[in-house]
């Protein structure tokens, strides 16, 4: 059973999230159209990952109101995530990736087919055997990806997906988004990595402090910053 | 997958739980006293019981008040105890058909080799309880309300000694079977009571022997009742009926008096004995 | 069993007695096991994932009747199970069932227990992904048991243990018959009343040594799973 196509545009309309009278999130409002991948940037502590479980639906805001498709409270059917640290179930890879169908809903008689799709998507093929959990980090990130993909989402967000990876693994889980973000697949990435924020995303929004200081699209967000926390935070000096 | 493993648990459960059941078909539950068991009568004359008529007699050994008890619950068939006026009860109560006299044994009082209270050698109990009492001399006592210990409290009695007043540091209490307080006895060297037939057949000695015997007053009598199917229908009146007469029968009385450790008779068939 | 015999002797002969009793116990004890595993993992993993009000007074009780004194749980199925109880009819009182239904209610605390708490360490490692996969709490409860079943093996192991040791509440809901309801630790009991101190401390090593083993074959299983499991 597949939930229609109606995740998309995903609203976050004037969203607070307060833990005690620390406001995490400040009436942010910002809008997850369909089209190229969208990179969350922001120093420590602006809000990326309360912002994406908030998206995500993990998390219901304190204020504010988050839409789907023009509904609320619709169940994360066809929205997958992949956390920053992700954690690998104790199974093989294959069992992760089974795990991950069935909770998904794919019919029994067509898990394996994905299985062998899903591998060879992120350059598993071959792993299918080895226990999760004694992968290396970028393999476990990559097995996580599959993961996610899994339930054929409408769109992914990303925790991000290459804070502790080396260059190389860094480049090979760049790729999997890229061929995700193809396929139709609506990307949300946070990350502290400019370049690739350059390198992957259509469209950049700048959080700080808890709210969305500016959205604009790539080339013009790093060419002419609209306001002065941008041109601060391009330059290396918005630190809080 | 996991749960075929439930079924096959649960499926195995049910077999095992089942298979008693089964098993139960031909079989009464007999409580008893743990001096019957331990002595090792039973294991000699239910085989033969068995043999004659295919009835499985299981046997549940407890101090005599406890036995008692089971019976009263109905969870026992049969009833085969030492306690006369506590069986005379039972079946006044209504818990029991009819109280058969089956036997006796006898109690001896044990004590260390070195006698610290000069008792060896005696037959009267009540010369030797009397002077344990005055030499304060250490004394196991069952305490558990069982038919030794209510021989050994008729015995202080018929002493006129008030045990209840009269004990002091010396009278220990252990609230245990026969077993039990021989092993107390025999670890701290102390005086005790036992019926003979648990104490030919006990083994962890150490320096205790038997000191005063012989006593009309310390002699044991044993009945056996069914328990009362107008009380608990599910009494397995024939089955338990069949034992009780074939303890009576001349036969069953011939394989009690047969059974002998170390060469030595332990109990005394006295059915036919009126007012046993 | 015969008089004389020592334990070592028994053993060597193959005794078919002691080995009905070995059977007996195994046979009740790992039954106890596998019905408290079936009440106990399930409510421990509910306690572990679920937030209510008086959630710390359950996890106190809980981790209080791990040390239920046997005698009391074999007077209260004793009571339970007797012709004259309100189960009575059933005629289980001094059966295997009975001394099984007595050492479930034994282990059942130990392993629930111990359960909630290893599966609500894993609870925390495992919740966020469970829920972006949109798993309801049953899905949770079994991924959750499934995924921890090698920490698990050793909680199962503590329950056998104790049930495997116990005498307390067999003895009372078995009755000790010879050859239908006599386990190992109501064998020694009874040997230690016969003052067949030798006979009774040998039986213990033969318990010991059972022990011993089906600790080796779990943890054997623990080690070639977890090899392949990571």
């Amino acid at each position: 059973m597949r939930a229609p196509d109606t995740e998309l545009p995903i609203v976050c309309d004037s969203v607070s999230v307060l833990v005690g009278k620390l406001a995490i999130l400040d009436r942010l409002s910002v809008t997850f159209g369909d089209g190229a991948p969208t990179a969350l940037i922001g120093p420590n502590g602006s809000g990326k990952t309360t912002l994406i479980r908030i998206a995500m639906g993990l998390i219901a805001p304190t204020s504010g109101r988050v839409t789907w498709g023009g509904r609320e409270a619709v169940p994360p059917l066809r929205r997958a995530i992949l956390f920053q640290r992700p954690v690998m179930l104790r199974r093989s890879v294959v069992g992760n990736l089974r795990y991950a169908l069935a909770a998904a809903g794919i019919a029994r008689d067509r898990r394996e087919a994905r299985v062998i799709e899903l591998l060879a998507l992120v350059g598993l093929a071959g792993f299918e055997d080895r226990p999760a959990r004694k992968l290396s980090g970028g393999e476990q990130q990559r097995l996580a990806l599959a993961r996610a993909l899994a339930r054929d989402p409408a769109v992914l967000f990303l925790d991000e997906p290459t804070a502790s990876l080396d260059p190389a693994a860094t480049k090979s889980v760049e790729d999997v988004i890229r061929a995700v973000s193809a396929r139709g697949i609506k990307v949300v990435t946070a990350t502290h990595d400019l370049g690739q924020a350059r390198r992957l995303a259509g469209e950049i929004v700048l959080l700080h402090r808890g709210r969305a200081i500016e959205t604009a699209p790539t080339e013009r967000f790093f060419m002419q910053p609209q306001t002065e926390e941008a041109r601060r935070f391009v330059a290396g000096d918005l630190l809080l | 997958m996991l749960t075929r493993r439930i079924v096959i648990a649960i499926g195995a459960i049910a077999l095992l739980t089942a298979s008693p059941a089964l098993a139960q078909d031909k079989s009464i539950v007999v409580a008893s006293t743990t001096s019957t068991q331990d002595s090792g009568l039973f294991g000699h004359i239910l085989p033969l019981f068995k043999a004659k008529t295919g009835i499985d007699v299981k046997v549940v050994s407890q101090g005599t008040g406890q036995a008692i008890d089971t019976g009263r619950r109905g969870d026992a068939d049969v009833l085969f105890v030492h306690a006369k006026s506590q069986e005379e009860k039972f079946v006044a109560d209504g818990f029991g058909v009819k109280r058969f006299p089956v036997m006796y044994n006898d109690f001896v009082l044990i004590g260390p080799k070195s006698d610290p209270a000069g008792i060896k050698g005696g037959t009267d109990a009540i010369k030797a309880f009397t002077a344990l009492k005055d030499k304060a001399a250490v004394f196991i006592s069952r305490g558990d309300k069982s038919g030794t210990h209510a021989a050994e409290l008729d015995l202080w009695k018929a002493a006129s000694i008030d045990i209840a007043k009269d004990k002091g540091a010396w009278y220990r209490e252990i609230g245990q079977g026969m077993g039990a307080a021989l092993n107390t006895a025999s670890a701290s060297n102390a005086y005790v009571l036992s019926d003979r037939a648990t104490w030919l057949s006990f083994k962890n000695r150490g320096d205790l022997e038997i000191l005063v015997a012989g006593d009309q007053r310390m002699f044991n009598q044993y009945g056996v009742m069914l328990v009362n199917p107008a009380k608990h229908p599910h009494v397995k009146q024939d089955l338990g009926q069949a034992l009780v007469d074939w303890l009576i029968s001349a036969e069953g009385q011939k394989a009690i008096a047969d059974y002998k450790v170390g060469g030595e008779q332990l109990f005394f068939p006295n059915a036919t004995v009126p007012g046993a | 069993m015969p008089d004389q015999a020592s334990a070592l002797q028994l053993v060597l002969s193959g005794d078919p007695a002691l080995f009905a009793i070995v059977r007996l116990s195994l046979l009740v004890s790992l039954s106890a096991v596998v019905c408290a595993a079936l009440i106990g993992l399930p409510f421990g993993a509910l306690v572990a994932l679920t937030r209510f009000p008086g959630r710390a007074g359950v996890i106190v009780v809980l981790n209080a009747l791990m040390g239920l004194p046997p005698v009391v749980v074999g007077l209260a199925v004793y009571l339970l199970l007797s012709r004259s109880g309100p189960l009575g009819s059933w005629g289980l009182l001094f059966t295997p069932a009975a001394m099984i239904v007595a050492q479930t209610i034994l282990i059942t605390p130990i392993i629930a227990a111990l359960s909630r708490q290893t599966i609500e360490d894993l609870w925390l490692e495992y919740r966020d992904e469970l829920a972006a996969m949109n798993v309801g709490p049953a899905g949770r409860i079994a991924t959750l048991v499934y995924d921890a079943r090698f920490s698990l093996i050793t909680t199962l192991l503590a329950g056998f243990g104790r049930a495997a040791a116990e005498v307390g509440a067999v003895i009372i809901v078995g009755g000790n018959i010879d050859g239908f309801t006599r386990t190992m630790t109501t064998a020694i009991a009874l040997e230690t009343s016969k003052g067949d101190l030798p006979l009774a401390l040998g039986l213990g090593f033969v318990l010991l040594a059972i022990v011993v083993a089906v600790n080796a074959a779990a943890w054997g299983m623990k080690r070639v799973g977890e090899q392949y499991a990571g």
